[in-house]
């Protein structure tokens, strides 16, 4: 019965030929659920924490308006408002709008939504006045940018 | 001289999972996950002089926070977790008190802060009092909150549709906000 003998076998490894792919699945999955760093934010960013989350529509054109204490002292202690790489007065948030309006497509002008990214530790003061000066610039829409809060606090 | 019998040689694919790895953790840094999520609110327009409007103070739920984050409702001082439950009471007015809105239409919730309100607590308030908007159409509609929250107009049916205007409708949300004050001396 010769030709039933054992041949002599390997251990079989386990073939990480597929890890690769498996990585890559991540890195799309990653590339797909996030965007890309656009500005370098200079104000601290605790957002606030709320339930009544409602998502922006995708298809509405946004900007932001970051509000916070300065990360570098250097800019001293009081919250400032941060537009595109550099603060801003809130006297210059009317040319703000309109530079950004002035950016995309003129139908889409009037649904122009400012989003307001507000640290929790920022004061009514300084957003109530942002929002005065939204309302002279006609951008109505706005957004206070929260992050979920869980159901157990 | 005998040669040995070689096999066709692999390339190591080993190190590759390492190159993913790389690139994955690159990606993790520099992006940031989308957070479009907020509390969406409408301005009302820029009116140099505003008219005073005559609206009856039985319609009226006002809700001041001062300084100190400390909150007055209806002229008492109040908890912020018993704020959604007042509203919803106040909104609906089931005894119909004279102190309370005849109909749902006619509350308006107005909220007033100082410049030294800090904004987590604007917020927060802000979140509990659309908090008790959001249920009452949920309610009305027959859905959860979070079936609300995430309610898209583009691909509900239509009679979902219908309920979620008529919702809106018989809730209309009438938050007014006034002017802070500036007694904390915020900046």
């Amino acid at each position: 019965m010769a030709k039933f003998k054992d041949k002599e076998r390997e251990e079989p490894g386990i073939s990480t030929a597929s890890l690769p792919d498996i990585v890559f699945m991540l890195i799309i999955f990653f590339m797909v659920s996030t965007q890309p760093r656009e500005e370098n934010v200079l104000v601290e960013q605790k957002l606030p924490k709320a339930t009544q989350l409602q998502k922006i529509e995708k298809t509405t054109p946004v900007s932001y308006l970051y509000i916070g204490k300065p990360r570098e002292s250097s800019f001293g202690d009081a919250p400032k408002i941060q537009a595109n790489d550099v603060f801003i007065d809130d006297s210059e948030i009317i040319l703000f709008v309109e530079k950004e309006r002035s950016k995309i497509e003129q139908y889409k002008q009037n649904q122009l939504t400012i989003s307001l990214k507000g640290d929790s530790d920022a004061q009514m003061g300084l957003v109530s006045d942002i929002k005065q000066e939204l309302r002279k610039a006609d951008a109505r829409v706005i957004n206070y940018a929260a992050i979920q809060k869980g159901t157990e606090e | 001289m005998a040669r040995k019998k070689r096999g066709t040689p692999e390339v190591n694919a080993g190190s590759m999972a390492d190159i993913a790895f790389l690139l994955l953790i690159f990606w993790l840094v520099t992006t940031t996950i989308i957070t479009d999520k907020g509390l969406p609110l409408i301005l009302p327009p820029f009116n140099e002089d505003p008219e005073d409007i005559d609206i009856p103070d039985s319609h009226l739920f006002n809700v001041l926070v001062n300084f100190k984050d400390q909150l007055l409702v209806e002229g008492e001082g109040a908890d912020i977790r018993e704020l959604r439950k007042t509203a919803k009471e106040f909104i609906l007015n089931e005894n119909g008190d004279d102190d309370k809105p005849p109909t749902p239409q006619d509350a308006i919730i107005s909220l007033k802060t100082d410049r030294g309100t800090k904004y987590s607590i604007y917020i927060r308030v802000l979140d509990e009092l659309r908090g008790a908007y959001h249920e009452l159409r949920a309610e009305y509609m027959e859905i959860t909150v979070e079936e609300y929250l995430a309610f898209d107009e583009d691909k509900a049916s239509e009679e979902m549709l219908a309920k979620y205007e008529e919702a809106k409708d018989v809730y209309p949300m009438n938050i007014s906000e006034a002017e802070p004050t500036s007694i904390g001396g915020g900046q």
